[in-house]
């Protein structure tokens, strides 16, 4: 990239800079919303303290709690995504490991139909997938925002295509020994597929922790309501607070963030290896 | 494939099984095929291929969610009754116009952090880190702090706006007629570039050095690098990037859901939205299954001219 002369790097530094500023300025506006008094966050809306929380204080924590109901949503975002998650990593791996280990009948056709089936998005059955909801009466439940998503063909997909990729020998060497298939995938190639499942586990949460149409569909009280469908319903509450809004939008965005600090190079992998279908 | 079979019993053979062990062993190994995909395809079977056939075929009757008139089968009325909608046919307009604009500004700025955060220089992990962060920040949150920040008169745009032009600029942002949709499509790439970047940044480092050295060598300037070098060898990640962001632009939904509900006059309506004001909170399952079918026939189009496109890289 050129010549490395102090002036070109001053520029360079200047130019992440601003850019930094511009990704990160809204979420310094929510934080700092969150923590200011209410009657704040419009007041010093469009200032430049609406970066600043003037008299930072909790109300506003307490207020998406008791008028949000940010606890009993966050219970429910909760069960639902690590149920969607757990569940789809055993799921979609055995799937995957079985197209690309095991030989039984059928097995190139399941494959194809897999492959098939990443092309169907989520948007394309909802209509008809909450007609069947509803027909058997399981609207308004965790488990008709859980099961839908356990099983995913581009998961499928991507586990099927990490397991093809080790080493067979290892495997081999667990079956002279006497090893069944199931011992083997549990002792050799389930713990040899680490990135695969964090790969998987990352994208999936992801997805479902920010799901929203889904929910709108199938949900109707906040009793099995996730967080962002919650939110939606927030924002057109009366009376409309926005330090509420923002202290719930924060507290919405802490898991993944914690996530995403700790496990920074294992997102990045995930979102780069969601990119090796093409 | 073929690994060391030194072994005196084979463990896999495609002839008739001659060894005792070999012969339960390879059919354990069936049946845990079999066990192992079962979970996986009736699930599959029962949300995905099930509701996906079901919905061309609702899609050809008068369903409704509750009612206690008879299903008829009515042909393609569902399909005419959409595109002859008005209201349907501005949705699908707002969304080719958004895909318009979004998905080459889209992939262009991503190409361009991408090419930032690759170069060896101190701290730049932090810089695509922040970058990448807006997608840690879920749609209907960046929505949401976005709808307030748009407000016409104490909302941060206007504010900034309004100090950078010294009070002369200032708009309606949502509630504009003009600029909803433009809105929506700010905090969208706001939201999503980050994503793109992680996916090019990949493919950049996927590209040999020797390349640059040689056109280097070759006097090449940083433009001549960048078009010779740079955009041919990421070919196919860019197709990949770009059908993507095509196919997300056409399920827009949460944005809108969360900030305008299709207001002003319809200009912010999205073919997703249209589906679910129809299908659901009109309870015409019938007719919100001919608009899934529509967004599928589109997906699937998208897809394949991606494929097409890929296999000619190859040739």
């Amino acid at each position: 990239m050129g010549p490395r002369t102090p002036s070109r790097l001053v520029a360079m530094y200047g130019l992440l800079t601003i850019l930094a500023i511009l990704f990160i300025f809204p979420m310094v506006f929510m934080v700092a919303g969150a923590f200011k008094p209410d009657s704040l966050v419009l007041a010093e809306g469009n200032t430049i303290r609406a970066f600043w929380p003037t008299d930072a204080n909790l109300d506003n924590f307490v207020g998406a709690f008791r008028r949000g109901r940010f606890g009993q949503l966050f219970v429910n975002s909760a069960i639902i995504s690590t149920s969607v998650v757990a569940l789809g990593l055993v799921v979609n791996s055995l799937m995957g490991y079985a197209l690309a280990r095991l030989p039984f009948r059928g097995a190139k056709l399941l494959l194809l139909a897999v492959i098939a089936l990443t092309i169907i998005p989520l948007e394309a059955v909802a209509i008809p997938l909450l007609w069947m909801m509803s027909q058997v009466g399981l609207r308004n439940t965790y488990i008709v925002q859980i099961l839908p998503f356990i099983a995913n063909p581009l998961f499928v997909y991507l586990f099927y295509t990490f397991f093809l990729g080790i080493p067979r020998d290892l495997e081999e060497a667990a079956r002279v020994d006497g090893a069944g298939p199931v011992t083997t995938f549990l002792r050799v190639s389930a713990p040899l597929a680490k990135p695969a499942y964090a790969t998987v586990g990352i994208l999936s949460f992801l997805f479902i922790w920010g799901q929203l149409l889904w929910p709108v569909l199938v949900t109707s009280g906040p009793d099995v309501r996730p967080l962002p469908l919650g939110i939606s319903v927030f924002v057109t509450q009366p009376p409309i607070s926005w330090g509420q809004i923002m202290a719930f939008a924060f507290m919405m965005t802490i898991p993944l963030l914690v996530l995403f600090i700790v496990f920074q190079r294992w997102f990045v992998q995930s979102v780069a290896s969601s990119g090796v279908k093409g | 494939m073929s690994t060391t079979d030194a072994q005196p019993a084979p463990v896999e053979t495609a002839g008739p099984d001659t060894g005792r062990r070999p012969q339960t062993s390879s059919r354990r190994r069936r049946l845990a095929g079999v066990a192992f995909t079962l979970p996986g395809v009736l699930l599959l079977l029962l949300f995905l291929a099930g509701p996906f056939l079901m919905a061309l075929g609702l899609s050809f009757t008068s369903e409704r969610l509750a009612s206690p008139l008879p299903t008829r089968f009515i042909g393609f009325d569902n399909y005419v009754a959409t595109f002859t909608s008005s209201s349907f046919r501005k949705a699908l307009g707002n969304n080719v116009w958004f895909t318009a604009i979004v998905v080459p500004v889209q992939t262009s700025l991503a190409l361009g952090l991408a090419i930032l955060v690759n170069q060896r220089l101190r701290g730049v992990r932090i810089y695509r880190a922040i970058y990448f962060s807006p997608v840690v920040v879920v749609m209907t949150v960046a929505a949401t702090v976005w709808l307030l920040m748009y407000s016409p008169d104490r909302g941060l745009l206007n504010g900034i706006l309004s100090l950078i032009s010294f009070g002369t600029l200032q708009s309606d942002w949502l509630q504009s007629e003009t600029m909803a949709l433009p809105s929506i499509m700010i905090m969208s790439i706001w939201q999503g570039v980050g994503f793109q970047m992680i996916i090019i940044l990949a493919g950049l480092q996927e590209i040999s050095g020797d390349l640059y050295e040689a056109a280097a060598i070759d006097g090449a300037t940083p433009w001549q690098r960048f078009v010779f070098i740079t955009v041919p060898q990421l070919r196919n990640t860019l197709i990949f990037v770009g059908t993507v962001t095509m196919i997300l632009s056409f399920r827009l939904f949460d944005q809108v859901w969360v900030m305008t509900r299709g207001a002003p006059l319809g200009n912010t309506n999205t073919m997703m939205l249209e589906m679910v004001n129809i299908g659901f909170e009109q309870q015409q399952i019938a007719r919100g299954s001919a608009i899934a079918v529509i967004f599928f026939l589109i997906v699937l189009t998208l897809t394949l001219i991606q494929r097409r496109f890929l296999k000619e890289e190859v040739n």
